[in-house]
């Protein structure tokens, strides 16, 4: 674990102490268990969002994508009859296509990323809600899956089965960003496309790829959303959903330029951002402030982690010319993360 | 007819036959044809735009030549891709160092050919990686481990990682890219010595560079180019300074006009004590005078750059005293500097010199913007008048004022950042590296400018690694090495190896320094 990611966790515990001491019922298991659930729920589309500001793009599209895929499936499996876990298949199926398009056209049109997910944000908010004409999705009284409920809202010994999903899915992910060398190429995508390619890189490959990998992992969450709510309203589900998402990298030490950043940093990222949600609600501050709270602190913390930094930088820097501050505590993620 | 001169080797590893390309109409490249034998150092020089950078990228793959034949190792190519050039055994050293300072030592050298295990999975195999990399790091002599991060390396060092780069993949033919043009003096002399190691090694080398004085010392044979043409080549006992620039520029070069011997100018800015932020515990002394072109010299890191960006209001001063013809100057940001008629060419010509997209009158009238919008409103016709004054003074070639300042060469862009200086009443002018990059021809000019403005009574502070800059141009030199001056040289002392004694801490010999 980096030193940064440290610095995170530490974060995140004395933030964890100081809501215990002013309200008990932080600690309690049932409140601890709700916070878990909603950190593997956001987590699996965070993890996502990690692979593809880590080449340097960026995937607006998230929110409106958990809203079309909730009423998607949530249509097949309640209303059309289709088995659920060929519901599964189809989504994730329909979530390579969404990463393949934007992917393609990032790369071989030579778009910018935060104009094509834009339009995808539009796009697919748009395609949902004509889907249901406006009207909620749900299921039909009676109706259950209990394999697929257990799934994605049961808990086992009390942990959610949805942190426990984020965990493993993190877990693999990890091993593909700190260990493969399509996560190495990643890095390095990021961080210089131009000399990547010259090092005879399939730049386009990758960045495609970190396009599928984030709408796979955003499918996911959606059909995880879709359960855990039960009913979705095209109009409302996952809106803001890819600001959560890259509020959680840009904590967990990401840089929107690419080439910084590990999954252990993003995972406590979301971590934080669900224990600040969980402070807003135990102190009785007024929910309506809840995105107050939680800009407020993301801005705090980058600006100290940059102020840090820079004073690094500062001691070390000397001799070399000209040097800008730039990165944050955990700069040079890959080797210890 | 080159392919007799091409009898180096009995079969040489490389031979390019009629090469030719051209971007739209312009043609880069035509009727190239060199080749170099196993174990020979080519020198290959020109001017910027002489067709250099093409030939670089048909080798390395990037691009296809329109006509002509590669010859490697006996088989024709019409065009190599990258995978195919870096399979054959070329390797780049570039002038742009490309690394990843986001990975360590080890995965910038085995970038794109990482050692794999777990079969399908492919996961990197950073043990054997790290094992692979230690013994070539040693035999550059690198004092650093493959775990290092490239980040904390200094501009040599990460040299180094790219010299072992190419070490690994065994390649049978380095080329170095204007190697030396962000590695000064001391450096330089290892590097010669690493390509003397490859050649003993039966590795053929072509190195670029600008620096003819080492491109003399590096090559067995050099080949000049001038719009994208062979303009001749030098077996070694040809080689020398003047016959390369002739070639290059097509006819003798004039020497630098020869500096008047200094005045004893009025101090107009005086540096007492003053500490930067990179060398905290080395105060800066130094006397600016009127009317003299100071050249200040040292390694890279030596903290000249931290001292012109102190005196331009950049960085904060830690302490000391900066006094302009008597006032007392606080210098909080460069505005206050630009203010009192302290100007700064930097060293990073586009990224802090011009605004690229903007055109040259734009540049120009940038930093008085206001004297040339009467009423608030900026007036075009006011700001056509100052630029046209500028390209007049300082005969830019553009074809109008309006052309962006990124089309124009890096020559005509330095002029630019001049000229918006210059139509402000400089006091002191600092320049950092300020032919870095740029032609020979407009070397020239740029130098003929600053002793221009030198004899109009301005403070010129000339900062260079060049050492042959350094010594020509300056009417004095400082030398700082840590981050103080180590000591100054007046024109009867000025030799290379005096700069370099200095440069590294020692003192001057005895025999000289009387």
């Amino acid at each position: 674990m980096s030193k940064k990611d440290l610095g995170l966790l530490t974060l995140i515990v004395v933030v964890g102490v100081v809501v215990s001491i002013l309200n008990p019922r932080f600690l309690l298991p049932i409140n601890i268990s709700n916070t878990a659930n909603m950190v593997g729920l956001f987590g699996l589309s965070a993890i996502g969002q990690a692979f593809v500001i880590i080449t340097g793009g960026i995937e607006l599209s998230v929110g409106s994508v958990i809203a079309l895929i909730g009423v998607l499936f949530v249509d097949f499996i309640a209303n059309r009859g289709i088995p659920w876990p060929v519901a599964v298949l189809l989504m994730l199926a329909l979530s390579v296509l969404i990463g393949l398009a934007h992917g393609l056209l990032i790369t071989k049109l030579r778009l910018q990323p935060f104009i094509v997910t834009l339009c995808g944000l539009l796009v697919y908010r748009g395609v949902a809600r004509f889907y249901t004409q406006d009207a909620t999705a749900g299921f039909g009284f009676g109706q259950n899956f209990p394999l697929l409920s257990w799934l994605t809202v049961g808990r086992s010994h009390g942990v959610p089965n949805s942190f426990i999903a984020m965990l493993i899915v993190g877990a693999i992910m990890w091993v593909v960003l700190h260990r493969s060398v399509f996560g190495r190429y990643l890095y390095a995508v990021g961080k210089n496309e131009e000399a990547a390619r010259f090092s005879g890189i399939r730049t386009d490959r990758v960045v495609i790829w970190a396009y599928v990998i984030c709408q796979l992992l955003t499918a996911l969450a959606a059909m995880y959303f879709a359960m855990y709510t039960g009913s979705i309203s095209p109009a409302s589900q996952g809106n803001f959903y890819e600001l959560y998402a890259i509020a959680a990298a840009v904590l967990g030490g990401f840089s929107l330029r690419g080439g910084e950043g590990s999954l252990g940093g993003v995972i406590l990222g979301v971590v934080l951002l669900q224990e600040l949600q969980n402070l807003v609600n135990l102190l009785g501050i007024p929910s309506s402030l809840n995105f107050a709270v939680m800009g407020g602190v993301i801005l705090v913390g980058v600006t100290i982690d940059q102020q840090w930094g820079r004073l690094r930088d500062r001691r070390r820097g000397a001799g070399i010319a000209g040097t800008t501050a730039k990165g944050g505590w955990f700069s040079r993620i890959v080797r210890g993360a | 007819m080159t392919t007799a001169e091409a009898q180096a080797g009995a079969a040489p590893f490389l031979s390019l036959a009629g090469l030719g390309k051209s971007y739209g109409g312009v043609r880069a490249l035509s009727e190239f044809s060199m080749a170099v034998g196993r174990g020979e150092v080519i020198g290959i020089v020109g001017e910027n735009g002489a067709g250099k950078s093409t030939l670089m990228k048909i080798l390395g793959g990037v691009i296809a030549p329109d006509t002509g034949t590669i010859i490697i190792g006996g088989v024709a190519h019409a065009a190599l891709d990258v995978a195919t050039s870096i399979a054959v055994g070329i390797a780049f050293v570039h002038q742009e160092l490309n690394l990843f300072d986001n990975l360590d030592v080890a995965a910038n050298v085995y970038m794109g050919r990482e050692p794999r295990r777990g079969g399908l999975l492919s996961l990197l195999d950073r043990r054997r990686q790290n094992a692979l990399v230690a013994p070539l790091l040693a035999r550059v002599g690198a004092n650093f481990a493959p775990q290092t991060p490239v980040a904390s390396l200094s501009l040599a060092q990460r040299q180094m990682v790219e010299i072992v780069k190419a070490l690994s993949v065994e390649a049978r033919l380095v080329i170095f890219d204007e190697p030396t043009s962000s590695l000064p003096l001391a450096e330089t002399a290892r590097l010669l010595e690493i390509i003397a190691g490859l050649k003993a090694a039966g590795v053929s080398v072509i190195f670029i560079s600008h620096r003819l004085h080492e491109v003399e010392q590096a090559a067995d044979r050099v080949i000049v180019l001038r719009d994208g043409r062979l303009a001749g080549t030098l077996p070694k006992a040809e080689i020398s300074h003047d016959r390369m620039v002739q070639l290059m520029i097509g006819r003798d070069l004039k020497p630098h006009d020869a500096a008047p011997p200094p005045g004893a100018g009025t101090v107009v800015l005086s540096i007492r004590q003053a500490r930067s932020r990179a060398y905290p515990a080395r105060p800066v002394d130094l006397d600016l005078r009127k009317g003299e072109i100071l050249g200040l010299a040292g390694l890279v890191g030596a903290g000249r750059t931290e001292l012109a960006r102190m005196l331009f209001g950049i960085d904060p001063m830690l302490g000391g005293t900066l006094t302009l013809s008597g006032e007392t100057l606080r210098l909080r940001t460069p505005a206050d500097a630009v203010a009192r008629g302290i100007f700064l060419v930097p060293e990073d010509r586009k990224a802090a010199g011009v605004l690229l997209d903007l055109p040259i009158f734009e540049n120009i009238t940038l930093p008085n913007l206001p004297a040339h919008a009467p009423g608030g409103l900026v007036s075009r016709v006011l700001q056509m008048k100052t630029a046209e004054i500028q390209r007049a003074n300082l005969a830019i070639k553009a074809p109008t004022l309006a052309t962006q300042a990124g089309a124009l060469s890096g020559g005509n862009q330095q002029k630019v950042v001049l000229g918006k200086w210059l139509a402000m009443a400089p006091q002191v002018m600092i320049l950092d590296e300020p032919t870095r990059g740029i032609d020979i021809g407009a070397k020239a000019e740029i130098y003929r400018l600053m002793r221009w403005l030198a004899n109009a009574g301005v403070t010129v502070l000339m900062i260079s690694s060049d050492m042959e800059e350094v010594i020509s141009v300056s009417d004095r030199i400082a030398v700082m090495h840590e981050g103080a001056i180590a000591g100054f040289l007046e024109r009867a002392q000025f030799s290379e190896e005096n700069v370099l004694r200095l440069a590294m801490g020692k003192t001057l010999s005895r025999t000289v320094a009387a």
